[in-house]
């Protein structure tokens, strides 16, 4: 049997299972019940206290037990539940032993305040003003091994690497926000080569912390919406004032078409192109001509071998921000032109918030599962359009639709763009 | 099946480390062979610190300068020396293809303001109340970017002009190989012509220090080589940045561009470091898969050994197996950069081969040997202090 090559001449790279967790629930049928319900999953935050927080609410993961609270746990943990999930729709391998590389966009891991203090305190030696000098003492006795080895950049990716059993060096990678696609991408490339038939991507996301919201807020990127919490997030809509932080994770199996059709495994789409182009403008701006977006969203359009007339659904990166949903709106018009009106583009990111590093998975999750029910989520909390923005942007309810080809947008700070672009079961 | 492997060239350079900046100042010190450390700024740590860049020179703009802490200065530094040195600094039509994937961890603190909290938290009447309200009132806005982890490659994007794309790799010494793994394996198969691949560090620093000394890594005076630490293992950690232009052959042929060397491979991998041996037989393995038959008496070892336990002493096993091939560890002279330290080890590696010569050994255990003999080859190891093994193999363009 011939090899199943795209019109490049590569191998064509299929999914064959796909996971999901975020502040909506756990799992596709309870994601998908609720984001084509329109459900917001924004609350107000109860983790830790808000006091003297401008911005008080976000999509958080309460719902995943754990017990040593840290980012990278919280990461660590949904990365497992997705991949579980995924794993176990692909059916492929034996568990524990996943026949390819491991590719897993995750958020940059530091010791966090908790830590912090009790190595200050465990080091001050009755001193009255504490430095890094008594937490660095603490750390000399020996009694805070474990912070070594949780506080690595490396230890989430090896932590999954060992439970599924994934091949090689696992790659831990951050694109900022669109470090989900980026993950996804490195599992298109590695199977076009023809160095694996396999990769498991994941994009995984447990950040909300007091620092990292406040980090945030000092950007001035945050909502700090005084609506209810589900309202906060209004991607597109005139009056959005900025993201809502969020977590979640979502898991996808990538093979190539050959190796999936050889075991029978079921082909739940097709990653048919990616594209990148690095905005050099500003660090957290995008160049105001949007070029380097509508490079990214025509660079992805062409890896797929198909053209701007091909693509009937836009998975926005949406983020609620003033800057992001009009620079977006402009590279969507700039590059379909005419027909850029007529493209549903929806914005998973008014009902999940904003999950960072694992946004491009997540949304890439939810392209698929557009594809496959021939159905399009809404963007929520669309009631007062901005005019500058003449886009359809599936308001406020979900929709069924004729859906071939959908391209899905991650833009990050950094100048970090990419876009893939997802179709169905080849025939 | 694809076409047979695109062959890649080094054809820049950008290193930045104590013993200064570029490869002759590296290789002068490295002939010298008197390593120094400083163990007075970070007492008792060791560590190897970068001194007397002027940063101007390759970030011009005061006010990018004041956007990065200074591992990400060091790093935007070593970059635009890469471009400089592979001829292509400016050039947008070939950096607007450019693919650059770095190496990096981040994570730097003001440590001012964490000295505060520390001190008031425990005394507040609501402590979570002050933690919101002093980071709210006394963080910079722009520290976040300055020590997160993908800003180093933006600030690449915005000082120089690389836009072709930006990747961050994390995960301490194994971003480094994988880096470089995945750039040279996009070039091999026709999906890259050319790519800046990198990372740097800033050893400065008692926050980032202490995630070493957790696990009783960071090395205390006196100094002593890698391979002399036996009774003291750990490492001291190395400010340093370390960039290459890593370039399809027929595009750097194409614009006229003179190998530094060949990158003829790069292995990585995750050994399950559970029993003793596990490092040891991974570089076994990845040796014994290297695509290109060793020259007899023309190839030495560029060993990144850090000093840390185990890693460091199954390194020194794995090397008992091939005795008959001289080893020099930089880390004796550079201390370690984590993220960069394979980048860098390979790129003194392809000066070495461009040079047909070794330095002198800095060891009286019997790993580095005296060796005048002219080489052809360079094979690099990257041995994480936690995780992560990785082998690279440099050969001289004939």
């Amino acid at each position: 049997m011939a090899a199943k090559k795209d019109s490049a001449g590569r191998p064509v790279v299929v999914v064959t299972g796909m996971g999901i967790v975020t502040s909506l629930g756990t799992g596709k049928d309870e994601n998908w019940a609720r984001l084509t319900g329109g459900v917001s999953g924004i609350r107000n935050i109860t983790r830790f206290p808000t006091d003297g927080l401008r911005t008080r609410f976000a999509g958080t993961v309460d719902f995943v037990p754990l017990n040593d609270w840290s980012t990278p746990a919280l990461s660590e943990r949904l990365a497992q539940i997705a991949a579980e999930e995924a794993l176990a729709e692909s059916g492929i391998g034996i568990r524990g032993d996943f026949p390819g590389p491991l590719f897993l966009a995750v958020p940059p891991i530091e010791l966090e305040w908790p830590q912090r203090l009790k190595l200050a305190q465990v080091g001050a030696d009755g001193d009255d003003t504490l430095t890094y000098q008594h937490a660095l003492a603490a750390a000399r006795t020996g009694q805070f091994k474990s912070y070594h080895e949780r506080f690595m950049f490396m230890s989430v990716a090896d932590h999954l690497a060992e439970q599924f059993g994934t091949k090689g060096s696992p790659i831990s990678l951050s694109t900022a926000c669109a470090s989900g696609a980026t993950a996804i991408q490195l599992g298109v490339e590695a199977i076009r080569r023809g160095e694996t038939d396999a990769a498991l991507c994941i994009g995984s996301d447990g950040s909300v912390n007091p620092e990292a919201l406040i980090r945030f807020q000092l950007l001035s990127a945050l909502s700090m919406s005084t609506e209810p919490p589900e309202q906060a997030s209004k991607p597109f809509s005139k009056n959005r004032d900025g993201f809502v932080m969020a977590e979640g994770s979502a898991a996808l199996v990538l093979e190539s078409l050959d190796g999936a059709k050889a075991r029978g495994a079921k082909i739940l789409g097709v990653l048919e192109g990616c594209g990148e182009m690095t905005d050099a403008f500003h660090r957290t701006r995008s160049s105001p001509d949007g070029k380097p977006i509508v490079g990214c969203i025509n660079s992805a359009i062409a890896d797929a071998g198909l053209s701007p007339d091909d693509i009937d659904h836009i998975n926005a990166h949406g983020t609620s921000t003033p800057e992001n949903d009009k620079m977006e709106s402009l590279g969507v018009i700039t590059v379909f032109g005419e027909r850029a009106t007529q493209i549903p583009i929806s914005s998973n990111k008014s009902m999940i918030g904003h999950t960072l590093s694992a946004a491009g998975a997540i949304e890439a999750v939810v392209s698929l599962m557009t594809l496959q029910n021939q159905r399009i989520p809404p963007t929520i909390n669309h009631r007062v359009p901005d005019p500058a923005i003449p886009l359809d942007v599936v308001p406020n309810e979900a929709r069924d639709a004729r859906v071939t080809h959908v391209i899905s947008n991650s833009f990050g700070f950094g100048g970090q763009n990419v876009s893939l672009v997802m179709g169905g079961e080849p025939q | 099946m694809a076409d047979q492997a695109r062959e890649a060239w080094i054809t820049g350079i950008g290193i930045v480390s104590c013993l200064g900046e570029g490869p002759d100042a590296h290789w002068k010190a490295l002939q010298e062979a008197r390593p120094a450390a400083d163990d007075q700024t970070q007492a008792p740590y060791l560590i190897h610190p970068v001194d007397g860049l002027d940063y101007d020179k390759q970030i011009p703009k005061k006010g990018d300068q004041r956007q990065m802490e200074p591992w990400q200065r060091i790093g935007t530094y070593a970059a635009g020396l890469a471009l400089e040195s592979a001829g292509v600094k400016g050039n947008t039509s070939i950096l607007s293809r450019m693919d650059m994937i770095v190496a990096a961890g981040g994570g730097e603190r003001d440590q001012a303001v964490d000295s505060a909290i520390m001190t008031g938290m425990p005394k507040a009447p609501e402590p979570e109340a002050f933690l919101n309200e002093r980071l709210t009132s006394d963080l910079r806005p722009t520290l976040f970017l300055a020590q997160l982890s993908n800003l180093l490659a933006g600030n690449i994007s915005i000082v120089h002009g690389v836009t072709g794309s930006s990747r961050t790799f994390m995960g301490e010494e194994s971003s480094g190989v994988n880096a470089l793994r995945i750039a040279l394996a996009r070039i091999q198969a026709g999906q890259s012509d050319i790519g800046l691949v990198g990372g740097s560090y800033n050893a400065d620093r008692p926050d980032l220090l202490m995630l070493y000394e957790f696990a009783g890594h960071a090395l205390k005076a006196p100094f002593a080589p890698v391979w002399e630490r036996k009774d003291r293992s750990g490492f001291a950690l190395g400010s340093m940045g370390a960039f290459l232009i890593i370039e399809a052959r027929e595009h750097a042929q194409a614009r006229g561009a003179v190998p530094i060397a060949r990158l003829t491979a790069t292995l990585a991998d995750n050994a399950r470091r559970q029993n003793p041996g596990a490092i040891k037989d991974s570089l076994e393995r990845m040796w014994a898969t290297l695509p290109a038959p060793l020259l007899p008496d023309r190839h030495v070892i560029i060993s990144g050994a850090t000093g840390a336990a185990p890693a460091t002493a199954e390194e020194r096993d794995f090397l008992s197996n091939h005795r008959d091939v001289a080893v020099r560890a930089t880390g004796t002279y550079l201390g370690h950069g984590v993220e960069p330290q394979f980048l860098m080890n390979v790129a003194l590696a392809a000066v070495a081969v461009n040079r047909g010569e070794l330095f002198p050994p800095c060891d009286t255990t019997g790993v580095e040997r005296p060796f005048s003999g002219s080489i052809a080859q360079a094979i690099v190891t990257g041995v994480g202090h936690w995780r992560g093994e990785g082998l690279a193999l440099v050969e001289a363009v004939s």
